[in-house]
């Protein structure tokens, strides 16, 4: 796997994270184990650690989005790491500087961490191979390429609420087409041994060849839904209406949103995620989304750990383990 | 001091499939024109003799679609830099694209252009004018005046057009005046934003895709109207094993419509674009394996008549970008060479297929008395080094593109000399 020369080093840690493509499942079970250390950090009264105290952090996002970001900034706090928050909007790279330009002037910050968010799948691959191998690069989503931030919380997610991978049947629904979230967790599924991994949307949000990714696909949800032991929905953008690719939201939800009747036909036990923020009677009913097989709040506060455990990673830091 | 015009090139292996020629000759020119093949003419004294054992001479190449960037931005290209350029990498034709800044749609454009060249030492100019106004797809530019400036051929590039009228109407207009009309097949609703193959490796890495049927939609919609209109249509940069089944079913039904395909389309597919490399993002997309193979079995049967190059140079910055964000093109006229030497090695071609495909194909294409080296023509030809070993560095290359994924490749085979006219426009010999 070539991205892997990027992202790993020659003793197998990760250099940078830019997708969960092509890792090894040993790394993400690590990954896995470290936040999970995270956890009950995040519960304590005093909640920082001084683990990487005199380290920085740039949240560079290119793209809005509040809530990703403030996880970051959070998570990097908790660390004890200097953080600095930069809106890059892209129109002033439309002005003549181009993306390298603005690179090099925050090379001169020497931070330690980027995370990078861009609407261009390649992105944060491109931002690797063109800042100093001393700064470490966390792919905050990239266009339609990759989110594995949000793939590993997910992953953590199911593995403290469902247990073993490999016994696990997991849908995820909704846009896939457009979907970073959607691609990093069905590698994420594939790597850790996931026994199924199933898409369901209509044609037109499903992007060709897609089952080339290991994923069954499937058109309705009483098919697709049909003994899972987790629904993943996906965030429906309400400008996929223009451009013809879905009639109406009406219409969408009363095929693909997920309510009550339609999760019966998933296993009774089966568990509802959702990457946030939720669009209640777009794809999902609040009764669902609020209910009590619904994980949207606890994949929240799962993402600050694994984030923490990430940052550790990628400067090597010794997380004592609970 | 007066240049000769009495040469002999000595010692050549001499290819040229018009005439079912290789063989060691001498070639002698006198006044611009090839006078003699093998023994010189009794009395004929030459200013000049070169040696050219061990290496090749061809006639010269000719490239249909380079793109030379002027009118545009100069840093990315401009005759005087792309037509020696040309030179450098065997090519004493160049038929030029139309999309430049601004279009190539006005006669006077063409014909400041066409001066402008005649000062350059490279390969010759030989302007594509814009088949409609600012290659918007909706007004007729006036191609009789673009033909009358010297334009070769008029084309719409990948631009599309906005209504399928609008093509039929181009297209009658064109066979007016026996135009040729050089098509780039692409639906534009279906390529949309667009910039990798619709397909397995695209859906992978996030890209938006191209589908194969924006080509065979386009592709179909042009077949139908060239034979409703007897139009002489040339399609530009097939890039799908679906088109060449087309291409080849509306030829064997009779219609007289020629095609290309880019080096870059024969030595590439998507598997290429791994890493978001975007010196593989390329108009049209690179497609899969199987697209690859029957590109070079079409090459191979004449389904696809010409070898392109598909040169687009490009300055680093638009490279040096996500591969969404990046610009398409590959700097490709000083490495087809090598490439296409690599191509018969590996049984693509025969040698002597792989000389026809730049030469005489191109210019039956464009109606040109050229690509040959019979008595009495123009004496334009290339001498290559089949055996140079060379190393493509920015400063290797004469382009002012650099933007080519053969960078710190070493290569082997290189263009040694050019000559257009009898006039040597490039050399690499001592």
């Amino acid at each position: 796997m070539l991205v892997n020369n990027i992202q790993l080093t020659a003793d197998g840690r990760l250099r940078h994270l830019l997708t969960l493509e092509g890792l090894p499942a040993d790394l993400l079970t690590h990954l896995l184990d470290t936040a999970e250390s995270f956890v009950p950090t995040n519960r304590q009264a005093v909640k920082k650690l001084p683990l990487l105290r005199g380290k920085t952090l740039i949240n560079l996002f290119f793209e809005n989005s509040t809530r990703t970001r403030a996880t970051f900034e959070l998570a990097a706090q908790r660390l004890s790491m200097d953080v600095l928050n930069l809106d890059i909007s892209t129109s002033s790279t439309a002005k003549g500087e181009t993306l390298k330009d603005t690179l090099k002037t925050l090379e001169a910050m020497h931070a330690d961490i980027f995370v990078v968010r861009h609407s261009d799948s390649g992105a944060a691959h491109f931002i690797a191979q063109h800042l100093t191998p001393d700064v470490a690069i966390i792919n905050a989503g990239d266009g339609r390429h990759a989110h594995p931030t949000q793939a590993l919380l997910d992953m953590l997610t199911l593995r403290r609420h469902k247990g073993d991978f490999n016994q696990l049947k997991v849908a995820i629904v909704g846009d896939i087409l457009h979907s970073r979230v959607a691609r990093s967790q069905i590698h994420a599924l594939n790597i850790l041994g996931a026994a199924e991994v199933r898409v369901i949307a209509p044609k037109t949000l499903l992007p060709v060849a897609i089952e080339d990714l290991g994923v069954r696909v499937f058109t309705r949800m009483a098919d697709g839904l049909k003994d899972v032991d987790a629904v993943i929905m996906l965030r429906l953008q309400k400008e996929r209406m223009q451009g013809a690719l879905l009639p109406s939201e009406q219409e969408f939800y009363r095929l693909y949103g997920l309510t009550s009747d339609k999760l019966a036909y998933a296993h009774p036990q089966a568990v509802v995620m959702h990457p946030g923020p939720i669009n209640r009677g777009v794809e999902i009913e609040s009764a669902v989304a609020d209910g009590e097989r619904s994980l949207i709040l606890p994949q929240v506060s799962y993402g600050l750990a694994v984030r923490m455990a990430v940052m550790s990673h990628l400067i090597g830091a010794q997380v004592p383990q609970p | 001091m007066s240049e000769a015009t009495k040469i002999s090139i000595i010692g050549a292996r001499v290819l040229d499939p018009t005439q079912h020629l290789d063989a060691c000759l001498d070639v002698h020119l006198d006044q611009g024109r090839i006078l003699a093949l093998g023994d010189a003419p009794a009395h004929f004294i030459p200013e000049r003799t070169l040696d050219a054992s061990g290496l090749l001479l061809t006639p010269g190449w000719i490239d249909i679609g380079t793109h030379v960037r002027e009118p545009g931005p100069s840093y990315k290209g401009q005759l005087a830099s792309e037509l020696p350029a040309a030179a450098a990498g065997g090519f004493t034709h160049v038929c030029a694209r139309p999309d430049t800044q601004p279009v190539l749609d006005s006669p006077a454009l063409v014909r400041t252009l066409r001066d402008k060249a005649a000062g350059i030492q490279g390969a010759r100019f030989l302007p594509m004018g814009a088949l409609t106004r600012d290659l918007q797809g909706q007004a007729l530019t006036n191609m009789a005046g673009l033909q009358d400036a010297g334009c070769i051929a008029l084309s719409q590039m990948h631009y599309g057009f906005q209504d399928v009228g609008i093509l039929k109407r181009c297209l009658e207009y064109a066979a007016t005046f026996d135009l040729l009309v050089c098509l780039q097949p692409q639906d534009p609703a279906l390529a949309s934003k667009g910039c990798a193959h619709e397909g397995a490796v695209a859906t992978r890495m996030g890209l938006a895709g191209i589908p194969e049927t924006a080509e065979t939609l386009a592709l179909a919609n042009i077949l139908l109207l060239v034979e409703a209109t007897g139009a002489r249509v040339h399609l530009q940069h097939i890039s799908c094993a679906r088109s060449v089944d087309m291409l080849y079913q509306a030829q064997e039904r009779g219609l007289a419509v020629t095609a290309d395909v880019s080096i870059q389309h024969l030595m590439y597919s998507e598997h290429d674009l791994e890493n978001f490399n975007t010196l593989f993002h390329v108009q049209p997309p690179l497609r899969t394996l199987q697209d690859q193979a029957a590109l070079r079995q079409g090459l191979q049967d004449g389904v696809l008549q010409v070898l392109s190059s598909g040169h687009l140079p490009q300055d680093a910055a638009a490279k040096n970008a996500p591969f969404a964000a990046s610009e398409a093109g590959v700097s490709s006229l000083e490495t087809l060479a090598s490439q296409g030497l690599a191509l018969v090695n590996q049984g693509v071609l025969t040698l002597n297929q792989l000389i026809e495909r730049l030469t005489y194909a191109p210019a039956c294409v464009l109606g040109l008395d050229a690509g040959h080296l019979h008595l009495g023509a123009n004496a334009d030809f290339c001498l290559l080094d089949p055996d140079a070993h060379w190393q493509v560095t920015p400063a290797s290359l004469v382009s002012m593109g650099k933007n080519t994924p053969l960078l710190g490749q070493e290569l082997t085979g290189r263009i040694v000399s050019t000559w257009v006219q009898g006039r040597e426009v490039f050399s690499r010999l001592a």
